[in-house]
């Protein structure tokens, strides 16, 4: 049986497909080298207010080919909270217990290259295949001489049980998978960015 | 471990992949930048789970009310032609992204952006800093008042120039709806020897090119242009996940 309201709504969406076939996206382009201008944010890199108790900082450099700092480069995180919680929509789960994480950071590499962001660990996630993923931060690069932006993924080198259950981590040729990992330094981690060479960061395509 | 779920199943939308003939590639060999910065390798593909099904839903409090009106600054008019730019979000179904932040740079009338690292000699305008933003409205509306931007000369190759541009940065409401852009205006001569625009495949360089609106043009004040930015769309059947992560 189909009811009134059922076929309504399929009409309503039907008409929306009908209406507006599949619209052509609009095309991605390079930041450029003046992103600055449009993009700085004041207290971007706090994911979390510095001095948040349990906060730590991820700090990095990205490297082009040459292993050269890149100075005018755009990194952007998103994480969940410790509870592995995203304060949105369509993680139904909620995010309550930490009103001061936004969960996104930006962060500009202009002091000699150095991007950095102060944040507390994500919790772990479940990987929709019946797992949980170890503790992550998805990362976006922009930066003049880049068309279309990077994808790749922080992970923590101290979460060595949960980072060898990790589907993503696993879908990653074994001898790469040291690229995602960010390292323990004094007040925080370190994880460096090489956009071309050996060892070349895991990019992703999502 | 159940610290990280509740009991009820989590519906998760799904983005529709990008069709490879129309997504602008990292690298571009015409664009001599990418030479050292693109990546030589083939990237992982990454199955979107919650991670990237959700993103940032902020930007309400980086948005003041003469963010939108890019035309006064430091009590002075801006120079150059006044232009409307106004549109919508869309996904690609045609659906609104509404209330999402959508931010904005962009050269001032003469092709000189207020940055260190911009010296070609045109002029600054004191009046002008280059900066937009606004929120979505309820329908995934924008507008901007500002002035055409000019285009200007880099070093890529031998007189080489940028067609006239406006850089855009949209969130949506997911990490895999995330796009930063340029929008072109209609006719540009400077097309055909531009790099940056020839990247986009053929079939996605109108999407990148905004439409003269005469109809928005307001008499004796500013002329108009209409640019929909359309990210990606969701697939119509959600995946489910049950409490433990289980595809339903």
């Amino acid at each position: 049986m189909t009811t009134a309201s059922q076929t309504a709504s399929q009409t309503a969406s039907a008409a929306v497909s009908v209406q507006n076939p599949d619209l052509v996206l609009t095309p991605s382009a390079t930041a450029g080298p003046y992103l600055a201008i449009g993009l700085t944010w004041d207290n971007g890199h706090g994911v979390v207010p510095v001095g948040t108790p349990g906060g730590f900082w991820i700090r990095g450099i990205v490297f082009d080919g040459l292993d050269e700092p890149v100075a005018d480069a755009l990194v952007e995180t998103w994480q969940a909270d410790p509870n592995g919680r995203f304060d949105h929509p369509d993680d139904p789960r909620g995010a309550q217990e930490y009103p001061d994480l936004t969960g996104f950071g930006r962060s500009q590499t202009v002091n000699g290259g150095e991007f950095s962001f102060y944040t507390l660990k994500p919790g772990r996630v479940p990987d929709g295949e019946g797992g949980l993923q170890a503790p992550h931060i998805d990362v976006s690069v922009f930066a003049r001489g880049l068309l279309n932006r990077l994808v790749t993924r922080i992970y923590f080198e101290d979460e060595a049980e949960a980072n060898a259950e990790d589907v993503v981590l696993n879908s990653v040729p074994e001898e790469r998978r040291r690229t995602l990992l960010a390292r323990r330094t004094e007040d925080g981690y370190r994880f460096d960015l090489n956009l071309q060479g050996d060892p070349e960061t895991v990019f992703f395509s999502l | 471990m159940t610290g990280t779920t509740s009991g009820s199943r989590l519906h998760l939308p799904r983005y529709r992949r990008e069709d490879p003939s129309l997504r602008t590639p990292v690298g571009y060999p015409d664009y001599k930048s990418t030479g050292l910065r693109a990546p030589l390798r083939t990237p992982v593909d990454l199955p979107q789970r919650l991670t990237e099904v959700t993103g940032p839903l902020l930007g309400e409090d980086r948005v003041t009310a003469l963010d939108a009106d890019l035309t006064k600054r430091n009590g002075g008019e801006a120079m150059g032609q006044r232009i409307i730019v106004h549109g919508r979000v869309l996904d690609s179904d045609g659906r609104p992204v509404p209330h999402t932040l959508v931010e904005m740079w962009q050269a001032n009338a003469h092709g000189r952006y207020r940055h260190v690292v911009d010296n070609w000699p045109a002029p600054l305008d004191p009046h002008f800093d280059g900066l937009g933003r606004v929120m979505t409205g309820d329908q995934g509306r924008y507008e901007f008042l500002t002035i055409k931007p000019g285009a200007y000369p880099w070093r890529n190759h031998h007189n080489a120039w940028r067609p006239a541009h406006i850089h855009f940065s949209l969130f949506g409401r997911a990490f895999t709806q995330r796009l930063i852009t340029q929008m072109y205006f209609p006719d540009d001569p400077l097309f055909f020897q531009d790099p940056i625009f020839n990247a986009i495949p053929e079939g996605a360089r109108t999407a990148a090119i905004s439409r003269f609106d005469y109809d928005r043009t307001v008499d004796h004040w500013a002329l108009a242009f209409e640019f929909d930015f359309v990210l990606r769309g969701r697939d119509q059947t959600p995946f489910e996940t049950d409490d433990d992560g289980d595809v339903a």
